[in-house]
């Protein structure tokens, strides 16, 4: 595929890995958090990481609007969907996110709730019309990714005058994630050196947002794409920028990402939404300031007003590590479960849900690797 | 879920929606967050809708760097 395939050459990806060991300063260590779970997922799948040199370490970061959604939250959900007017929408991806008591929205709807996965916000719109007589909610999750969407559908669900429609807005912000886990880091140990920074959140808000990262907490940034020589050359660019003692916001995924983002988007999302104090993140807890509701002018479309919605918090299962894995202290090999009781089947967090998760990603493809460097280390010992 | 794929606008239906191809996967999707979206443009779809469009020039500076580093020799 056009703009994908060149981006996967496995011998220019040999090439810049020369190239990345050549310039590694032997006698320091590069900690790089890559924001995205799909830099997490590139990485696992295409064996990033074994082309790296052993001071070259990456962490894997929270930016994954599936794994951060606080149990609580898909327990509204699927109260909501229990509702015998309501079909509730919602993207695939959260349909297996565990929440409460081993509840989850896919086994609601075995037990006849009326949820419907959808591709998109017009296929919520679109059953909204053709369906008259049921409330429609669309359990609105993501990033600035998906935000923009959102808000084109209510504003259309408004100029159509559609009564049956409304939004469960669970839309969170990344510049907000990134400071609150760079505020939280205490440990030297776990310092970070750069973040590898998000790919499509970026095509919406540009690269300038990370500015503070660079201006504030003095780590450099690199915008990149999704493809694993994407990574590799933002790796290299984090590189090259520590060695040269500079700290900047760059931007490697130029074919698609601008410095100011695209605007239009941004209008959109700033005529339907607005701030919320505080919203709850798995793993990083209260977080002020850090995701959206529908502003007073589209109040009549949101769920949460009119289904009266209070969230209550919820525990997370107590030996899931998730927490510590989104804010890059802990690997999922580090946790109890993973392998045994936690895999893609039967996930127990939600970074075992999608396949972009920490949990998912090395249960796909690094735990065989680390079977074979263990095996690897003990036949040389 | 934030994972997007670059597709080809192939023609432009009214209304802010176009028929894309995705590797040959033929799809409707809404460009209406993206102006002035053009038949042949390559766009970012994410949930049905463009986000951007991809810069052919920039696509091509980036591989063109790409196969600059890859092919520089390795100090000793
Ligand atoms: S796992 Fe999904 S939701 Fe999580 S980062 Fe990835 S893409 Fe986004
Ligand atoms: S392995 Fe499962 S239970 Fe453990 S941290 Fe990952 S998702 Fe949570």
């Amino acid at each position: 595929m056009r703009y994908v395939d060149e981006y996967r050459d496995p011998e220019l990806a040999k090439g810049v890995a020369a190239r990345i060991a050549a310039e590694v300063d032997a006698a320091r260590h590069y900690r790089f958090m890559e924001f995205c779970g799909g830099h997490t997922h590139a990485i696992s799948r295409y064996g990033v990481e074994d082309m790296l040199p052993r001071n070259v370490a990456m962490i894997h970061g929270p930016g994954c609007p599936v794994c951060v959604l606080p149990v609580g939250r898909i327990d509204d959900a699927i109260r909501l969907a229990s509702d015998p007017r309501v079909t509730l929408c919602t993207y695939a991806d959260l349909m297996r996110v565990p929440a409460s008591r081993g509840a989850s929205l896919l086994k609601a709807r075995a037990a006849g709730a009326d949820i419907r996965m959808v591709y998109s916000t017009l296929d919520a719109l679109r059953i909204a019309e053709a369906e008259p007589e049921r409330e429609v909610v669309f359990l609105a999750i993501g990033f600035e990714t998906t935000t923009p969407p959102t808000a084109l559908a209510i504003k259309q669900a408004k100029a159509k005058a559609l009564r049956n429609f409304s939004v469960f807005c669970n839309h969170v912000l990344t510049p907000v994630a990134m400071r609150a886990i760079l505020a939280g880091e205490s440990d030297e140990a776990t310092a970070l050196d750069g973040i590898v920074g998000p790919a499509h959140v970026s095509t919406v808000i540009g690269a300038r947002p990370y500015e503070f990262v660079a201006n504030e907490y003095g780590k450099p940034v690199v915008i990149s794409g999704f493809e694993p020589l994407d990574v590799m050359q933002s790796i290299l660019m984090l590189v090259r920028q520590i060695n040269e003692g500079r700290c900047a916001v760059e931007n490697q995924y130029v074919r698609a990402v601008t410095h100011d983002g695209n605007a239009r988007a941004q209008r959109e999302m700033d005529d339907v939404f607005e701030l919320q104090e505080s919203f709850e993140w798995r793993g990083l807890g209260m977080v002020p300031h850090s995701a959206l509701r529908l502003a007073e002018a589209f109040a009549a479309f949101d769920a949460e007003k009119r289904f009266g919605i209070h969230t209550v918090a919820a525990a997370d299962n107590p030996a899931c590590e998730c927490g510590a894995i989104l804010r890059g202290a802990k690997k999922p090999t580090d946790c109890k479960l993973f392998g045994t009781l936690c895999s893609p089947e039967t996930p127990m967090g939600s970074c075992m849900v999608s396949s972009e998760g920490s949990c998912a990603a090395h249960y796909a493809y690094g735990r065989f690797r680390d079977r074979s460097r263990a095996r690897m280390e003990r036949a040389a010992s | 879920m934030c994972l997007a794929i670059p597709a080809q606008v192939m023609e432009l239906l009214g209304d802010g929606m176009a028929r894309i191809d995705m590797g040959g996967v033929s799809k409707a999707i809404s460009v209406a967050l993206v102006d002035d979206v053009a038949v042949g443009d390559f766009v970012v779809v994410h949930v049905g809708y463009a986000l951007s469009r991809i810069d052919a020039d920039e696509a091509e500076r980036t591989l063109a760097l790409l196969r600059e580093a890859a092919a520089m020799e390795t100090p000793s």
